[in-house]
């Protein structure tokens, strides 16, 4: 189970990143934050936000359109 | 935040509702991975600060505009766009099509670029010759001139020019 989960489903760019980055704040050090999109564009984008940041993307994995991402807070 | 500080600035220049997008969407995400950002409104971008914003676009010399509608594309042929309304209509058409697909309105972006703390500058020139004074202005813009904006612009690593 993540420490939190954010649901961006229906959000068009650059929500989901604005929003995960919110939710980001209030997770723990090593924590876990599960994110919730429909945007295709959310996957490069959330690959490019955690480079950039140092979060980690630990997983992500798209079902019935639902593309669901495990970011790691280590930034 | 951010693993190496890179920085960002954009000089805003276009301030109807599709020029708008571009420089508030790069500003909020920029902040949002780490980046400082400068956005420096002149010219027509510098309403884009005002306290009310009602945007338009305009159909008129705007070939790429087209709208989805049953099932295909259509644009607005330039002899059309002279109809009266006729920008008041197409920027209802957008802003619905916008509320429908996700896409933020501007107001909210632009509050969010102010809560990322994106230093707003307000060209001093701008406000002159249009007659615009702070109160204007939503809270947070600074007022600067082209060496202010200069000054930002040897310090950035991204220099951007909408």
């Amino acid at each position: 189970m993540a420490d939190q989960t954010l649901d961006a489903k229906g959000l068009n760019c650059p929500l989901p990143i604005l929003k995960a980055r919110k939710a980001l704040k209030d997770v723990p050090d090593s924590g876990t934050l599960e994110i919730l999109a429909t945007d295709p564009g959310s996957v490069a984008d959330f690959e490019a936000f955690c480079r950039q940041t140092g979060n980690e993307l630990v997983e992500h994995s798209e079902e019935d359109g639902v593309y669901r991402f495990l970011l790691k807070k280590t930034a | 935040m951010s693993a190496e500080e890179k920085s960002m600035s954009i000089i805003v220049t276009k301030g109807s509702l599709d020029w708008a997008y571009p420089p508030f969407i790069l500003a909020t995400t920029a902040a949002a991975m780490g980046l400082p950002v400068t956005m420096f409104f002149t010219f027509y971008g510098l309403p884009l600060l005002l306290k009310d914003l009602n945007l338009q676009l305009t159909a008129a010399g705007n070939p790429a505009m087209k709208m989805p509608m049953m099932g295909g594309h259509m644009g607005l042929p330039n002899l059309l766009t002279a109809i009266p309304g006729i920008d008041a209509a197409c920027s209802k058409m957008m802003k619905n099509l916008m509320n429908k697909k996700g896409v933020a309105p501007i107001e909210d972006l632009r509050e969010l670029a102010v809560e990322a703390e994106v230093r707003l500058i307000a060209c001093q020139m701008t406000m002159d010759l249009f007659e615009y004074s702070l109160d204007d202005m939503i809270e947070g813009p600074e007022l600067g001139g082209a060496a202010t904006y200069i000054e930002v612009a040897t310090q950035s690593d991204i220099n951007l020019f909408i």
